[in-house]
This record gives C-alpha cells, structure tokens and sequence, in this order.
C-alpha cells in the first residue's frame, strides 16, 4: 500500500482554483518530485498535505488514515515533516535551538516541571543537545553548533531547517525548493544532502527547479501545471511527455 | 549555564540591600521595585518571549489585589485562601478570554486585554458597597500561623524571595522544550506548528501563567500597602508595566529586572511634575521605540559582545 495516497485534491481561493483534481500517490521510501512552471500549485499541494491549507475538496490519506483538513501540529504527531521554500527559521533563537525544537513532541513539555527544573528533564534536554549537534553535522552545519540563526548566511539557513525537519524523526519530509538561491557548489552538496536523508530511510517529497537535481535523485516526477496534473511518471516518461514539453517550453502541444 | 551567573548577582543584591539602605523610605521604594519586577518578568514572557501583547495586566493586578481585601473584610477568609481564590479567578478568566482570541490571526489580544482592563476596572470602581468604590478600601493585615507580617524588613525578605524564586524559575522556563516552543511560535508560528507545537495552547499556557503572576502579586501589594484602590488596576498602570518591559528589553529576563527598577524610581525623580508622569511615560516609551526599540540589557549585552 502506498504510503501517501492523494485523491481528486482541490482548493480554490476565491476563483482561484490553485490546486484541482489532483491525484498521485507516493510508496514508502522513494524520493518523489513535485515540477512544474512557477505558479502551478507546487507550494500549495504541500500546504495542503502539511495541513497549512485546508482543502476544497478531495481527500488526502497516509498509511490508510484520512488526513485532509487535520492541522500541521496534528500532522507533525504522524511524522511529516516539511521545509519552506520562503524559510521559516526562528531569528530569535540560536541555530542549535531551532533544530532541537522540531523534537518538540519527543519531549516532556509540562511548564511546571520546567520551570522547577527537574533533574530527569535537564537530563533528556542535555541528550537532545548532543542529538541535535548530531544532526546538524550530518547537514553539514557542524560549524554553526553555537550560532544564533539570525547570523548564519542563506545557504546555511536551508540546511538548518532541513535538520529541524529531520529532528523530528519523519516518515515523510516535504523539501520546498531546497536548493532555491544556492550556488552551484551548494546545490550538488544539497542534492547528496536529500540523497543521504532518503537513504536513512526517510520517504522525500521535493518541490524544485533544479532538473539536473530533480532528475538526479528522483524515483517517481508528478509534473503540475496550472494547478492541474499534467504528467506523472519515472524521469524517462516525464522528459518525454510531449505535454510536459509544451508547458516548459511553451509551445502548443 | 551564563545566564544562571546573573541570577547569583540578584541574590547578592537582595541580600545586602536592607542593610545599605539609609531609612525606611529607601526600603518602601526598594519592595515596590521588588514587586513590580515579579510583575514584569511574568509579562515579559508573555510580550517578549512568545511575542503576545496583554495590554490589561493591570486589571488582572486587581483581581488578585480585591480578592485579597474583599474576601477577608466581608467574608472571613483566611488571607492565604484569598490570595489563592484570587488567583484562580483571575487565572480561569485570562483562560476564558484567550482561548478564542488566540483561534484568530494577529494582535487581537492587545484588543481585548485592553477591553477586559478597562471592564474590571469599572467593576472596581462601580461596586462601592463591595470594593469602596474610587477611594478604595482598607486590606487586613496578612498572618500566617500566628506570624503577622507588619513591619517593612519582613515584606522585604519575603518580596526578595519570590522575586529570586521568579527569576530562577524564569530562567528555567525559557531554556526548556516549553519555553523553545514559546520562542519558535514567536520566531515563525507555521514553523512551531509544523514541528508539532499546539500554538493555540501554548500562548492560552503563557497568558493564563503571567495574569496569574499579576494577581497573586496584586495580593501581595494589597498586604503590604494595607490599602487598595481601583488605580491599581487602572489602563495607566497596564501602560506602565508594557513600558518597564520594553525599556528594560523583550525578552530579556534582566532587562525585566532593570526596567521595574527605573521606572519604580522614576515617579520619585518626577516629583517636582506632580500630574505629569503620565507624559513623561509616554515620551519615554516614544524615545525608546524609536532609539532602542530592543530595549537597555540586550542593546548593551549585543555592544558588550561585539567589543569584548
């Protein structure tokens, strides 16, 4: 059974009909992509699945279980993760910080043994350091452990929400143009980043522009266009489908 | 930890102040300074940490204030069980109004906390027979087994305390996955929520946390001045604790400590400007929008840094 299955999705806000009637479905394990012309819903599909948007209609299931309409923090409990085309990273705080949040729902919150500072707590705290330091080295931010976020350059910053991401011990990750603004060095090392997380067994869903990279690692390519699903398939079938040809290159099919 | 040094200086501090300070009036002035920082640290979570403005404060100071001379003037209740029941109130009322407001986008609860201080201050001032009305209404001592606490050194020593308990408790609060949560829906809410942090529960958690500091300190000023009046609880008072927050610096648990400080002080130095401290407040709240609108202890902390 698939591990994210995707049923006629639609949203529309106002006449805008953002995302329509799109269905694919995405097995465990596979690195799957998302392309397609600026504007053709890619963001959207992931707000939707991510639980940011809340969907027209349509139905959207992983593992079995309806999740259509649930709220991002309820989707973070069933292991999605997502990253942010635009980046969402906590200025206020230091970049180890920031990755040790996203292990939020591993850890005991009570405010009032927090604030008594109990021992047993310090010392999960004190582990999650260590695990976080972890993590950020295997994004390659091994350099940036005691920074604060709001001093750290771009590049490093998408990596950084990428550990945030992985803290959370996912499923399921969605990558929002990952290599978005980066230089070509960046990119290749952003593309055995991706490469590296699926292959510790974590299920990728990638949103880019980047071909080389999408073709790269992709197993499975769902192309959208004008909120519509225009093709899906292995990056063979979708390179030569003469209707993916014609939206990117913007002849008449 | 570097930020747990500061809390040894505080101790320090408040532990050698009552015996420097020349005379009485000195240590009046020091317990409400003392008071109003527990005050502000509990706000400046709120406002400085997760990024949520309470501009009715004062009005939960009241509560807290009036249950503490109400409660034992006109039913007998023991002071301890008033300051509790005081709490409580004001805690289930903070929980009532920020469950909805916090459903919705943007600073709404500036909106409505302005509202809700407005409202108990008239309350206050309306229900004469309980509360005296405008001129307020005497507070019974406060006694705990058979101990009253009468004289200045003894509020001193128990203000000291709760204000180093505070401080050390804040500290904790702030680097723990409570307070990570409070700080990253303040940094960026979609990112919190992604994560899996219930925004809604974690700023109704912080609001209901530091009106409930407000009150119980309310209790405690009522005690220690022995009279309560509704300006205590009046919009004025709100604009006053927001300013010691923003002068002192969001979320700076010093900065919180330095601004009650100051501007505990202040009035004292305006004196001569009887009727105009009001003005005063204002241009300074202006001055520092504008000049150091991250406020005293991080502006020096961040010049600190960049020279040391």
């Amino acid at each position: 059974m698939a591990l994210l299955e995707v049923k006629e999705l639609s949203i529309h806000f106002g006449g805008v009909k953002a995302v329509q009637n799109v269905s694919f479905s995405i097995d465990a394990g596979i690195v799957y992509a998302v392309i397609g012309p600026n504007g053709a819903g890619k963001t959207t599909l992931f707000n939707l699945i991510t639980g940011v948007y809340t969907p027209t209609s349509g139905e959207i299931h992983l593992d079995g279980e309806s999740i259509g309409g649930k709220s991002p923090n309820e989707l973070a409990t069933r292991g999605v993760a997502r990253t942010f085309q635009n980046l969402q990273v906590c200025m206020n705080m230091s970049a180890i910080e920031n990755v040790m949040v996203g292990a939020h729902l591993r850890l005991d919150r009570n405010l009032l043994w927090a604030a008594l500072r109990l021992p047993a707590l310090k010392r999960r705290d004190g582990q999650l350091r260590v695990e976080a330091a972890e993590l950020m080295r295997f994004v390659g931010l091994e350099r940036y452990t005691e920074a604060r976020a709001d001093s750290m350059p771009y590049g490093a910053l998408k990596r950084l929400e990428i550990a945030r991401a992985l803290a959370m011990k996912p499923r399921l990750i969605f990558l929002d143009e990952p290599a978005a603004g980066l230089n070509a060095n960046e990119t290749i090392e952003v593309d055995e980043l991706v490469r590296k997380v699926a292959d510790s067994g974590v299920t990728v869903v990638l949103v880019e522009h980047d071909m080389k990279m999408v073709m790269n690692l992709s197993d499975r390519i769902l192309v959208l266009d004008y909120g519509r699903k225009l093709a899906e398939g292995t990056g063979e079938e979708v390179r030569k489908n003469p209707e993916v040809i014609a939206a990117y290159l913007g002849a008449h099919a | 930890m570097r930020a747990y040094k500061g809390l040894y200086l505080v101790i320090a501090i408040l532990l050698v102040l009552p015996f420097v300070l020349p005379n009485n009036f000195y240590l009046d002035l020091v317990i409400r300074m003392v008071i109003n920082a527990v005050i502000v640290l509990g706000l400046n979570l709120l406002i400085g940490f997760a990024g949520q403005i309470s501009m009715g404060h004062a009005g939960f100071l009241g509560i807290g204030a009036y249950a503490s001379a109400v409660l034992p003037s006109h039913f007998g209740w023991h002071p301890l069980l008033a300051m509790a029941a005081g709490a409580l109130a004001t805690g289930l009322l903070a929980a009532l109004v920020a469950r909805p407001i916090f459903k919705l986008k943007g600073h709404y609860l500036a909106m409505a906390t302005l509202g809700l201080g407005i409202i108990i201050n008239i309350v206050l001032r309306n229900e004469a027979s309980w509360t005296g009305g405008p001129d307020g209404m005497p507070v019974p001592a406060f006694a705990l087994l058979g101990f009253e606490l009468s004289n200045d050194k003894h509020w001193y020593w128990v203000v000291a305390a709760l204000l180093a308990v505070s401080v050390w408790a804040s500290l904790n609060l702030i680097d723990s996955p409570f307070g990570r949560a409070l700080r990253a829906l303040h940094g960026s809410e979609v990112a919190a929520q992604v994560v899996g942090v219930d925004v809604v529960r974690y700023k109704v958690a912080i609001f209901v946390l530091s009106a409930v500091f407000a009150s119980l300190m309310g209790s405690i000023t009522a005690h220690y001045v022995g009279f309560v009046t509704p300006n205590l609880a009046d919009f004025f008072h709100s604009i006053e604790l927001i300013t010691m927050v923003v002068i002192g610096g969001m979320a700076s648990v010093y900065g919180s400590l330095l601004g009650a400080v100051l501007l505990t002080a202040l009035p004292q130095a305006l004196a001569t400007f009887e009727g105009w401290e009001t003005v005063a407040f204002g241009a300074i709240l202006m001055l520092f929008m504008i000049f150091l609108p991250k406020g005293l202890v991080p502006t020096l902390a961040a010049k600190f840094r960049k020279g040391g």
